[in-house]
């Protein structure tokens, strides 16, 4: 008998906001996190904008020892650690600082490329012919599971502690990773989270793809434009969301609060083939992913009230929604709710499928559905599949029960969750 | 320099690492880093660049291995700098 799995703690280190409050506040007043970075400019980028939380409020000796600060951990890291001890405290849930480790928590916390300015330092070190100099933390702050073992020590975890990577899906991917351990009763609790480091050297490689938005450097709100049919590339972004799933038993018999259920989900890949490549998907792959995710929630597609997309500002997003409408035989006034937070984070790569996820469970929380910053003037392909009341310009105080959150990466790998308000 | 300036100086130097449950008064001039300290391992490659850089030396492997107290480290720092 599979078990039921809830999320009972969040955190969140975003472009807008960095907290759950602040974020939740940002979401709903559509507050935009991007802003022009004069680094950018100087490195001759030709998008010179980009989403990046602000932590200069943040106190990191609340998460980090005195000697973890002794060198940089890097923005990546820190976002991880920030939003993953967040999230584990929003659960209620203590740290032990002796004795044994707390063998049935675990913890997911992916990420694509990990301490990349340091990864730098290490290099030059290492050309100069300075191997010896390279320190202690050379290792640690640029591994992939760097997160995920500093989190592990930090918080005493005993289960399976590990980082998954699978591009732009690598967020929504943790949540069913952690979903299918628990559902197997492997695990108690998991931390799942994924994090993306902020900067030239993540954002580089897209620049010279040409997929970035490049007449918006003077007006870098505006840039990030889902569903528009002015959409001009995505705006990078970077950060970190955690979340805490836990068997529903074991939130109960604790007393946690429980802000939704995960009910299910699918990830699947085009494998590069029927028109997906490593850029783009194979929309057979998407709707599959789709289907899949409803019959593993065992819901119908009539019953999803909200979809959190992928939509990312790039011409493929009309493609995106043909491939919700024909997988949920669902379209014009009968689609549902669908929203883009990409419009006022950016894309935050391989942390945008966590922290997406967490605004998408805000909204349960918050009996509302967030509005899309940008896309007032609607792609006409999607209006030809979607009715423009379904695509809200401002936030709507309507209390959605289930949310589709979806994700795709390069690749050709998809993800998507299913989460339900609970109610018994 | 003094015997009391070189102390002080690895003081200022070894303090940073020192887990959260040992106070800089307690280290002494045997204190054992890894031992009585409780220094991580990894941490000790740290010291050993942060003593390069204070007393403009370079420490080989043989040096770092002979490192074992704050007084083996003044000796060798001491024998460096006089070389």
């Amino acid at each position: 008998m599979n078990k039921r799995v809830v999320v009972t703690g969040m955190g969140v280190c975003a472009p807008n906001a960095v907290g759950l409050d602040a974020f939740s506040k940002a979401l709903a007043e559509g507050k935009s996190g991007i802003r022009f970075q004069p680094e950018l400019k100087e490195l001759k980028f030709g998008c010179q904008i980009a989403g990046k939380p602000n932590i200069e409020h943040v106190d990191l000796n609340n998460y980090f020892t005195s000697t973890q600060l002794k060198s940089d951990p890097g923005s990546g890291l820190v976002y991880g650690v920030i939003a993953g001890v967040d999230a584990w405290q929003d659960a209620g849930l203590g740290i032990e600082k002796e004795g044994p480790p707390d063998w049935d928590s675990g913890i997911i916390f992916g990420t694509g490329l990990l301490g990349v300015d340091r990864f730098r330092e290490s290099v030059s070190q290492i050309d100069l012919g300075q191997v010896r100099r390279l320190g202690s933390t050379a290792v640690v702050h640029t591994m992939a599971s760097g997160i995920s073992a500093y989190l592990g020590g930090i918080l005493g975890c005993g289960n399976q502690v590990t980082a998954n990577s699978s591009a732009c899906t690598t967020g929504t991917e943790g949540i069913l990773m952690a979903w299918e351990r628990i559902r197997q009763g492997n695990a108690q609790k998991i931390l799942v989270g994924s994090s993306s480091d902020s900067g030239p050297y993540i954002w580089g490689g897209f620049d010279a793809l040409r997929i970035l938005p490049r007449a918006y450097n003077d007006a870098a709100e505006k840039a990030s434009r889902p569903m528009s049919s002015t959409a001009a590339g995505f705006v990078p972004g970077s950060g970190a969301g955690a979340m805490v799933l836990e068997s529903l038993e074991s939130a109960r018999n604790r007393g946690a609060r429980i802000y939704a259920e995960v009910l299910g989900g699918a990830v699947n890949s085009g494998g590069q083939r029927q028109g997906g490549s490593m850029t783009a998907p194979n929309p057979i792959a998407v709707r599959r992913c789709i289907a899949e995710s409803l019959s593993t929630a065992g819901i119908s597609a009539g019953e999803i009230d909200l979809i959190n997309g992928h939509l990312t500002a790039t011409s493929k997003d009309s493609e995106e929604i043909e491939n919700w409408s024909i997988a949920l035989g669902r379209e014009g006034q009968d689609f549902p709710y669908i929203n883009s937070f990409k419009s006022t984070l950016g894309h935050c790569l391989a942390a945008a499928g966590s922290i997406e996820s967490v605004g998408a469970v805000l909204q349960l929380r918050d009996a509302k559905v967030y509005g899309n910053l940008n896309c007032e003037d609607l792609n006409p392909a999607i209006e030809q599949k979607v009715h423009r009341s379904r695509v809200p310009l401002s936030t709507l105080n309507v209390s959605p029960e289930v949310i589709a959150k979806a994700s795709f990466g390069f690749g050709d790998v998809n993800a998507c969750v299913i989460f339900k308000k609970i109610t018994d | 320099m003094t015997e009391p300036q070189y102390y002080q100086k690895l003081k200022t130097i070894v303090s940073p690492y020192l887990p959260d449950d040992v106070s800089v008064d307690e280290i002494g001039m045997d204190s054992h880093f890894l031992k009585e300290l409780n220094i991580n391992s990894a941490n000790l490659v740290d010291i050993v660049l942060d003593v390069e850089d204070e007393f403009d030396i370079v420490l080989e492997n043989e040096d770092m291995e002979a490192m074992q107290t704050v007084r083996d480290a003044m000796v060798i720092i001491e024998r460096k700098r006089s070389s």
